[in-house]
């Protein structure tokens, strides 16, 4: 008896990655674009310990980070007790979960992009901006954005290949349940364990291609935009 | 000019279109009739856990939704709220440390299986049937779990000491017996202590040569199941740990290369 390649087990673990990275990316767009703004536009003294703090997760090992998210989302810790005083109960273990994981270990990956991109404008085309009457936030929307556009496209690529990709995170805090919290990483895990090797293979390797083909695409996409710039 | 942003924010509605159309295809690919139980399984144990699994719910017709991970991992979740119904372990202390912090239900602790330790080498011939090949000079790395953290690993140490030898240099310390098994399967080192189970089938090994550490040289490594106090409720779940205790289960369980 030779085991289909995609297994309805497989297939629901595609869905909930793709459904999470999709989530996470959309949000994480929406959080990180001001966010880097501020960052590279501020001259505040937060600007050094604020940006460090958003890089932690690019350096802290995924068990560390899991293991304090699990603490803080769990029924003792106080994110978990927010939302239980909210009725939503505890995070952890739940896609909810996650995705807040999600958010937090893909945050440098949205963020550092945009913010090189805003940095790189430097300060000369919203000093225009100005001189034509426009008001910060005008200029924000019809002169910065556009030209970020660049950093914004590699952020999305970036943090949706990583959140695809990450599994320490996601065992600890997701607990691998299937149809529920077990994505594609988490998976490939179970396979191996049973010495599966064929579905891990087929898993393991469709994961290869998928990130392969996502940072081919961006490198094609920002060499076009340069020849464009130049 | 201000498409760009539009792009970002606007897209937001077709993103919960999505996420709602997924979840629907998910609520609908779970079946509804029988209850589902949630196992959390030591990972070394995940290929018995699944004929394991198989059999039950054929039998009972209730799910079994299984969760392979660290035993040490699973201790972490489950203080945290975890929503397991039972563990089987990698050991018996963290079943017992659950019982005695009433994170499970005392009483419900039982051995599930008992796991045996085998010297192995991939290369045919290497090690001899009675391990005298750890009496004469080594032939490369040999490599055990971490006795701190591994059962099977402490396991290793004990017999290592009970047959007095002195690995200086050699021995390398593998994270767990997952690791072990890729240490010595990947030739990086040329035999090593790893679980019976990991090179066992069809009741001989699967390759390599190895030598069957006999069990008197060590304390018995005894893997126990637990009722948690999330499954407390359920008895489809304790309808699983008294499956677990049936010949069918425990013969089933042998054939994976545990003692009976």
């Amino acid at each position: 008896m030779r085991p289909a390649a995609f297994s309805s087990e497989a297939v629901s673990a595609i869905a909930l990655t793709l459904q999470l990275a999709t989530l996470s990316t959309l949000i994480l767009l929406v959080l990180a674009t001001p966010l880097a703004w501020w960052l590279s536009q501020t001259r505040s003294r937060w600007r050094t310990p604020l940006g460090a703090l958003v890089l932690l997760p690019l350096v802290l090992p995924p068990t560390v980070l899991g293991f304090y998210l699990l603490v803080l989302l769990g029924p003792q810790g106080w994110v978990g007790q927010l939302t239980q005083a909210l009725g939503l109960g505890p995070l952890s273990f739940s896609f909810s979960g996650l995705l807040l994981g999600a958010l937090v270990f893909s945050l440098p990956f949205a963020v550092q992009p945009i913010q090189s991109s805003f940095e790189a404008m430097g300060a000369r085309p919203l000093e225009v901006a100005a001189t034509l009457r426009a008001r910060p936030l005008d200029a924000f929307f019809t002169v910065a954005l556009p030209l970020a556009r660049p950093g914004l496209l590699t952020a999305a690529v970036l943090s949706f290949a990583h959140t695809v990709g990450e599994f320490g995170v996601v065992l600890m805090v997701g607990g691998n349940i299937p149809g529920q919290t077990r994505v594609v990483s988490t998976q490939i895990y179970g396979h191996v364990e049973a010495m599966e090797y064929t579905q891990a293979h087929v898993l393991a390797a469709g994961m290869v291609l998928f990130s392969f083909i996502a940072l081919w695409v961006l490198m094609r996409l920002q060499s076009k935009q340069r020849r464009k710039q130049a | 000019m201000a498409a760009q942003f539009s792009l970002c924010v606007g897209s937001s509605p077709i993103a919960r279109r999505i996420g709602l159309m997924l979840s629907a295809a998910l609520l609908l690919a779970l079946p509804s009739r029988a209850q589902q139980v949630q196992v959390a399984v030591a990972a070394n144990f995940a290929a018995p856990a699944k004929a394991l699994a198989a059999q039950f719910e054929q039998a009972s017709g209730h799910k079994l939704a299984l969760s392979f991970g660290a035993t040490g991992q699973f201790y972490a979740q489950i203080r945290n709220g975890a929503p397991f119904a039972v563990l089987l372990a990698a050991d018996e202390e963290t079943p017992e440390k659950l019982q005695a912090q009433g994170l499970a239900v005392a009483g419900t602790g039982q051995t599930y299986a008992t796991g045996r330790l085998v010297l192995w080498s991939k290369q045919a011939g290497l090690v001899d049937g009675q391990g005298h090949v750890l009496r004469a000079p080594l032939p490369g790395r040999l490599a055990l779990a971490d006795p701190r953290l591994s059962p099977y690993g402490r396991a290793s140490a004990e017999v290592i000491a009970a047959l007095g030898l002195t690995l200086r240099g050699q021995a390398v310390e593998a994270a767990h017996i997952g690791q072990t098994y890729q240490f010595i399967a990947s030739g990086n080192a040329a035999l090593g202590f790893v679980a019976l189970s990991q090179v066992y089938e069809n009741g001989r090994l699967r390759e390599g040569s190895g030598w069957i550490v006999p069990e008197s040289l060590h304390k018995p490594i005894r893997q126990q199941a637990v009722l948690l106090r999330a499954g407390s409720g359920q008895p489809a779940a304790a309808q699983f740990l008294s499956y677990l205790r049936s010949a069918q289960a425990q013969a089933l369980v042998a054939s994976y290369g545990y003692s009976p």
